[in-house]
């Protein structure tokens, strides 16, 4: 090797370091480890499964989702966070919305042209009605409209007093949530139309919102298997009345189903959804 | 107990914990760079390397060393991509497509760890643990070895040498990453992070529908993903994946751990330089700084000022219930101060002002603490230009630690100091100059621009977190984002390596009354004040456009 220019042996040698390096950490270092961690934590190095009837029926880290085939939630499970994961809790596509805290304004559907694109708020807004529906509570939350989209307006010209407002979320013959806004009579939003110049107003009104902020968001990974203790609470009458159980014992079993904070300090409680419906199925 | 209760006592363990360890963390690597023993196992090593362990390098050599490492590394990972589907454990994956391959491969090797594609449909497990975990290792061991070269530039007096490249490569990979992984990788598994080596396998799921189960080595490479300050996810979201971070406690393991060492360098770097009080000085300086950006993230995130966040009740959107709102805050901040870019909650969805911190944390050049040897080099400039500024304002001689910060030396550090700002600003005024690639903005309005504002401040820091509804993984993307990473990374490497040589050829200065001192907490306080402002006077534009406008309007 003496012989060969330096700039050549700098190259070989990084080229064996490679090699070597990746032989110790790239095969040594993974497979000692599975070995360790497969004799020490089999279960858990493998997944986590949990069993139903004998057969694995999941992973008690991996949420799933409780719907039929038509999407409509099965009234005698508790039902997880919306999920942004493919077609829902799928682990083939983990994934979030990724959509931004000021992401407001609909794009309208126009019937035999474009589908159109639900906002963020929207999202929430809608979510938050349907599981108002569902349990029987109201899901009215603030910056919402009665019928369940962003209650924003966009205001013409963008400065200066008002000319005209418009409640772009509600496509026409909506009722728009407000009927004036600065003295201008509020229009519902006509699909097709660019409204880009006006002035985006989200509007709060005085709704206090029921239903608790995990069932109306998107989780980061799309595969959360947990839910709030309060989503959980307000879930178990239905769960209960489907199944003809008393609410005492559903509620006994969410308690149960319930984890609290490591150590007392670490992280927050939550509920693991798919181990509390197979406990409820089996029994 | 209330979230802000437990987010607090969140925090303050954390503390607890990094005081507790930087002391006995930071002396081991000292005896790990200084010492003058081979272990049998490294003695090998460099026998088949064909290195001689005893030659120490100049700072030109010691340069070349590394680039040459990297260049093979780039070349090996993007092989080990494209050919993934005629080797083993590939799980039917076909090779990577040429432009994700390049961009995947200058990612790991830089450090980086941004992510053009999704791990779980990419990725088979071969190049996930013989290719991107070992890049894992290896650049954090290589920023750590141009650390410890720039050290030793203050240290030694009137000589040529730095060190040789290809020990500190195999001590810092052998002696220090490779037990704390191991061990950390053990204790995550027992958290029900996986390890194995399992196809994805389908499970009936209680509707009677179908799910992929997915498997991989994920445990072992998740602990040196955060402790090598690296950050790349085994699958697609990361460490907000339940398979890559179970519960609560493992995720305080993975803040922990990407701190851990970024933290305890100062430590390293005051018992090399013989005197712990400026050690203690530049760790003061990262602490104040990292505290503060940890607080006010936990604040804007928990007050969720912005319209989706006060009609939701809080910043949930991007969030897993396990961490709530305070635990993704708190990963947020410490993995964008360092260059780990590991994220447990969707960036992207984060309040304008909690996001902006994320972004601000980069744009400090990820100094406090840094990354795992980046971390401490990008610091020690900032001592050097601070020394300057403070020497121009009251007349004093420029020195630090017995060195005379002359012409060259400031240049140099100047030099290091504008790469990333030059690369940051010009790549996203590139792509906001194209109606094509402003097309891969996901949202609209100023939080699109702070998309892409974000992908370029992240690659040329080296971070490799992401506002993540940019669809990046587009050949132009991949080229510019790739080249950033390359320039980001290696540039300032140059630089600090070319510093060392010029500090370590100096005889020293004896320390007179007109002398900075630099160990006291107004030198602390200058270099705060040096870092953020040099910061806000070079990006306050570019955020006023994005994250500000949305945040204030």
């Amino acid at each position: 090797m003496e012989h060969m220019p330096s700039w050549v042996r700098q190259h070989m040698a990084a080229a064996r370091a490679v090699i070597v390096l990746t032989l110790l950490l790239g095969a040594v270092y993974p497979l000692a480890v599975t070995g360790v961690a497969q004799a020490l934590f089999h279960a858990r190095a493998g997944g986590s499964p949990v069993e139903s009837g004998g057969r694995v029926a999941g992973s008690a880290l991996i949420g799933q989702s409780f719907t039929g085939g038509d999407g409509a939630p099965i009234g005698k499970y508790f039902q997880s966070r919306p999920s942004a994961a493919g077609k829902g809790y799928d682990p083939a596509a983990s994934s979030a919305s990724n959509l931004g805290p000021e992401d407001v304004l609909d794009v309208l559907p126009v019937p035999g042209a474009t589908k159109g694109r639900q906002s963020l708020l929207t999202r929430v807004c809608a979510r938050s009605q349907a599981a108002g529906r569902l349990e029987g509570v109201s899901g009215a939350r603030p910056y919402c409209t009665p019928d369940g989209v962003g209650a924003v307006l966009k205001v013409f010209p963008a400065v200066g007093a008002p000319a005209r407002a418009v409640s772009v979320n509600q496509a026409c013959p909506a009722t728009p949530f407000v009927t004036r806004y600065q003295g201008v009579t509020v229009e519902c939003g006509r699909p097709g139309e660019d409204y880009a110049a006006g002035r985006t107003v989200p509007v709060r009104g005085d709704a206090k919102a029921v239903v608790p902020a995990d069932a109306v968001t998107a989780s980061g990974s799309g595969l959360d298997p947990h839910i709030s203790p309060a989503y959980a609470a307000l879930q178990a009458p239905r769960v209960a009345r489907t199944r003809g159980l008393p609410l005492a014992e559903v509620q006994a079993l969410v308690r149960r189903h319930t984890t609290g904070r490591s150590l007392g300090f670490i992280g927050e409680p939550g509920v693991n959804v798919l181990e509390l419906n197979l406990a409820l199925d089996g029994r | 107990m209330s979230a802000t209760t437990a987010g607090v006592l969140f925090i303050a363990s954390l503390i607890i914990a990094l005081a507790l360890s930087h002391r006995p963390l930071g002396d081991y690597m000292y005896r790990v760079y200084t010492g003058t023993r081979h272990s049998l196992v490294e003695r090998g090593v460099y026998r088949l390397i064909g290195v001689h362990p005893g030659a120490e390098q100049r700072w030109a050599v010691y340069a070349r060393s590394l680039l040459a490492f990297s260049v093979v590394s780039v070349l090996a990972l993007y092989g080990l991509q494209r050919l993934q589907d005629r080797l083993f454990l590939g799980l039917g994956l076909p090779p990577v497509p040429d432009h994700v391959a390049w961009n995947t491969a200058v990612s790991f090797v830089t450090n980086t760890n941004w992510q053009a594609y999704a791990g779980e449909s990419t990725m088979g497990y071969l190049v996930q643990m013989a290719g991107l975990a070992v890049q894992n290792f290896v650049s954090a061991a290589v920023g750590m070895a141009v650390a410890m070269a720039l050290v030793r530039g203050f240290a030694r007096n009137r000589t040529e040498l730095l060190g040789n490249f290809w020990v500190d490569l195999v001590r810092g990979t052998l002696r220090i990453l490779l037990p704390i992984a191991f061990v950390a990788a053990l204790v995550l598994v027992a958290g029900g992070i996986v390890q194995n080596f399992a196809a994805p396998h389908e499970v009936t799921t209680l509707t009677g529908g179908t799910q992929l189960i997915p498997g991989g080595p994920v445990a072992g490479q998740e602990a040196i993903k955060e402790l090598g300050t690296n950050g790349g996810g085994f699958y697609n979201v990361n460490s907000a994946h339940p398979f890559e971070n179970a519960t609560g406690w493992t995720n305080w393991l993975e803040v922990f751990l990407l701190l851990v060492i970024p933290f305890a360098l100062p430590r390293t770097f005051g018992r090399m330089v013989g005197q712990l009080r400026q050690g203690r000085a530049i760790l003061a300086v990262m602490a104040v700084i990292a505290l503060a950006s940890v607080v006010l993230t936990n604040v804007f995130e928990l007050a969720g000022e912005a319209t989706v966040p006060q009609a939701v009740g809080a910043a949930m959107e991007g969030k897993e219930v396990r961490f709530g709102v305070p635990g993704s805050a708190t990963f947020a901040a410490p993995t964008t101060l360092t260059s780990t870019g590991a994220v447990n909650s969707a960036h992207d969805s984060f309040t304008p002002l909690g996001g902006m911190m994320t972004l601000f944390n980069m744009m400090l050049g990820e100094v406090a603490p840094g990354g795992t040897g980046s971390g401490l080099y990008g610091m020690l400039i900032l001592a050097v230009i601070t020394v300057f500024v403070a020497g121009l304002m009251v007349g004093r001689t420029p020195e630090y630690l017995g060195k005379k910060i002359g012409a060259r030396e400031i240049k140099l550090a100047s030099l290091y100091f504008l790469v990333t700002p030059a690369l940051v600003l010009s790549g996203t005024a590139l792509a906001m100059g194209s109606p094509e690639q402003r097309a891969a903005m996901l949202n609209s309005g100023p939080h699109g621009f702070s998309e892409v504002l974000y992908a370029f401040t992240s690659v040329s820091n080296n971070n490799g977190s992401a506002f993540g509804g940019l669809t990046a993984g587009t050949p132009w993307y991949d080229v510019a984002l790739g080249l950033c990473m390359v320039l980001g990374r290696f540039l300032p490497i140059v630089f600090v390596l070319a510093l060392a040589g010029s500090l370590a050829r100096q005889a020293p200065v004896p320390a007179s009354a007109g002398t900075l001192p630099t160990h006291r907490a107004q030198f602390v306080g200058m270099v705060v004040g040096v870092t953020i402002i040099l910061v806000a006077l070079t990006f306050l534009p570019a955020l006023a456009l994005g994250p500000l406008a949305e945040g204030l309007s």
